[in-house]
């Protein structure tokens, strides 16, 4: 079903990284991932996982729920895994023909395997423990300076929020749409591929009137509650960056220090 | 009356297994339906109607337990469900958003179609259907984004008549319509009812239209069938309803009261006609002198 997709989803908990500030977060995802792409030896790359490991942990959230948002790009960790076994270089293990894989070729895999998952659990840390809504407030906190250069900081917010919260909406009403189509006998399910997509404009359609209609509803609605832009408006939830911030903050700034230890001591993992 | 079109066998549905949002929507059904009878569907929000009458047609797989069409599993072979799709026909809450086709009857034309029938009877069908839900003429080769909502509506409820279904579940058909619009559906589903001897199952939060149309009434709490029976006997305890957050229609709610109060009335009267008759006569033997008017019901 189409409601199974994990990767994006929002779970509402009480844990240590629902409290933290999204700001902080966001912060914090972009620097783990950089420590991820900058780990230059498995050590380094381990006190990386550890640290989006530890993130996890905090979040309350069964590892179960973080492997199911690794389904979709399974394939592409595969794909780049296969690639890499293949051309590494030195001394083959095994050969057939031109294939041949070399220990060299296993790290590497090993390593850019770890790296995509890594990144993807990541990612799911921070859009597991915050709202929409919160992350759009942080980003265009974050992105306020822009707004100097005369981007409209606050319309992309907004129109971020709109799609966001408009998803599920969609998803649902998707799946009533096909529901109510295949009682007419409609088949999704069988055919070719130029069927299939035949298949879908009894679906489709239906689905973009309603999204105009909705879009339409929403605007209305807008209008008569005299919303007008960003300026001058304030917020509802104001974000604030407590004591439990200060001290994420600085684990962060410890990891750093330990992860370029690291990086610099130990020697290079990837040789071509 | 008394064979058995579509039976259920300990339904149950559960959502999201594995996941912290599971939740059991139907649990341990075990109902039959008889052909040719009008069965309504009564049931506080979140009961498990909708659930239950999407697996009847095969829209949805049950967690476990059976649904049988004529006495076959209809999952026997997964392949042949829209087969079960075309003899149990579904009837949305809404239906009007899932019109997509350039005119009315084209979009009518949707399911015989997909049912293989030939261009020629795939048209008279919908015709037929159009002609049943009393859309006019004049509209059938109109966009359906151009008609009104009832229009809408009925035009909807055509593609699913146009297919001719052995049983046809509505799932709140007469929602967000005004009341001269309810009403005139609703007699057209009767008559249709009537007409093609079929079998009709109406959910509907209305207990005014359920207690007009309905012969048996299924009701739904908590996941679970609590009472099948005939109309009138549900309604005849309005307590248990009331303890499930549903009612009597208010016909029946004053007659009942009446009826405590010492009036020798049906305490399960369903319709202000039938009170009608009852109470004019008894008013009359009251008040001898004065004229016993319509006014006092």
């Amino acid at each position: 079903m189409l409601s199974d997709i994990t990767l994006g989803q929002f779970f509402p908990r009480k844990s240590v990284m629902h409290r933290a500030d999204p700001r902080l977060k966001i912060c914090l995802t972009v620097f783990a991932i950089v420590l991820i792409f900058a780990a230059g030896n498995f050590v380094s790359l381990a006190l990386a996982v550890a640290y989006i490991g530890l993130g996890m942990a905090l979040s309350k959230i069964p590892l179960k729920m973080y492997m199911k948002s690794l389904k979709p790009i399974l394939f592409l960790v595969v794909f780049t895994a296969v690639l890499n076994v293949f051309y590494g270089t030195g001394e083959p293990l095994w050969q057939w023909g031109f294939l041949k894989v070399t220990k060299n070729g296993l790290l590497n895999c090993a390593f850019v395997s770890i790296r995509i998952i890594v990144l993807i659990l990541a990612s799911s840390v921070l859009t597991f423990t915050t709202s929409p809504t919160q992350l759009t407030d942080a980003l265009e906190r974050l992105l306020r300076p822009l707004s100097k250069l005369h981007v409209p900081v606050h319309e992309f917010a907004m129109m971020m929020t709109i799609a966001l919260r408009f998803v599920p909406l969609l998803l649902e009403e998707t799946e009533k749409i096909m529901s109510a189509q295949k009682a007419r006998g409609a088949d999704m399910e069988s055919g070719g591929l130029i069927q299939r997509i035949k298949a879908l404009i009894p679906v489709l359609i239906p689905l973009f009137v309603s999204a105009f209609r909705r879009a339409y509803d929403l605007a209305t609605a807008m209008e008569s509650r005299c919303y007008h832009g960003g300026e001058g408006r304030t917020k509802m939830k104001v974000l604030r960056f407590g004591g439990g911030d200060w001290l994420i903050a600085g684990s962060a700034v410890l990891a750093l220090a330990a992860f370029i230890v690291l990086n610099v001591v130990f020697p290079p993992a990837i040789v071509r | 009356m008394s064979e058995t079109i579509l039976e259920t066998k300990n339904l149950t549905y559960q959502y999201g297994i594995g996941t912290p949002f599971e939740k059991t929507a139907v649990e341990d059904v075990s109902i039959s339906i008889e052909k040719g009878e009008f069965l309504g569907v009564i049931g506080h929000t979140g009961s498990g109607k909708s659930t239950l009458i999407q697996m009847l047609n095969g829209l949805i797989r049950p967690t476990s337990g059976q649904v049988l069409l004529d006495g076959q599993d209809i999952w026997a072979e997964p392949k042949k469900i829209r087969a079960v799709r075309f003899r149990v026909g579904m009837v949305f809450q809404y239906p009007e958003y899932q019109l997509f086709e350039e005119t009315v009857l084209k979009d009518i034309v949707f399911g015989p179609k997909n049912m293989g029938l030939s261009d020629e009877e795939a048209l008279a069908r919908a015709k037929e259907a159009a002609a049943f839900t009393g859309l006019k003429e004049e509209l059938w080769e109109k966009s359906p984004f151009e008609l009104s909502g009832g229009e809408k509506r009925r035009a909807a409820i055509a593609g699913v008549i146009a297919m001719d279904p052995d049983v046809l579940i509505l799932d709140e058909p007469t929602a967000g319509l005004d009341p001269r619009g309810r009403d005139v559906l609703l007699a057209q589903i009767t008559q249709y009812h009537k007409k093609r001897q079929n079998t009709v199952m109406l959910v509907s939060h209305s207990m005014e239209d359920i207690g007009r149309t309905a012969d048996r009434l299924l009701v739904m709490n908590q996941s679970r069938c609590a009472m099948l029976a005939p109309t009138k006997e549900v309604f005849s305890q309005s307590a248990k309803l009331e303890q499930m957050g549903l009612r009597v229609p208010q016909i029946t709610k004053i007659v009942q009261e009446l009826g405590a109060l010492g009036c020798p009335v049906d305490p399960s009267t369903l319709t202000v006609d039938d009170a009608l008759k009852q109470l004019l006569p008894y008013l009359k033997q009251k008040l001898p002198r004065k004229e016993a008017g319509s006014d006092a019901v």
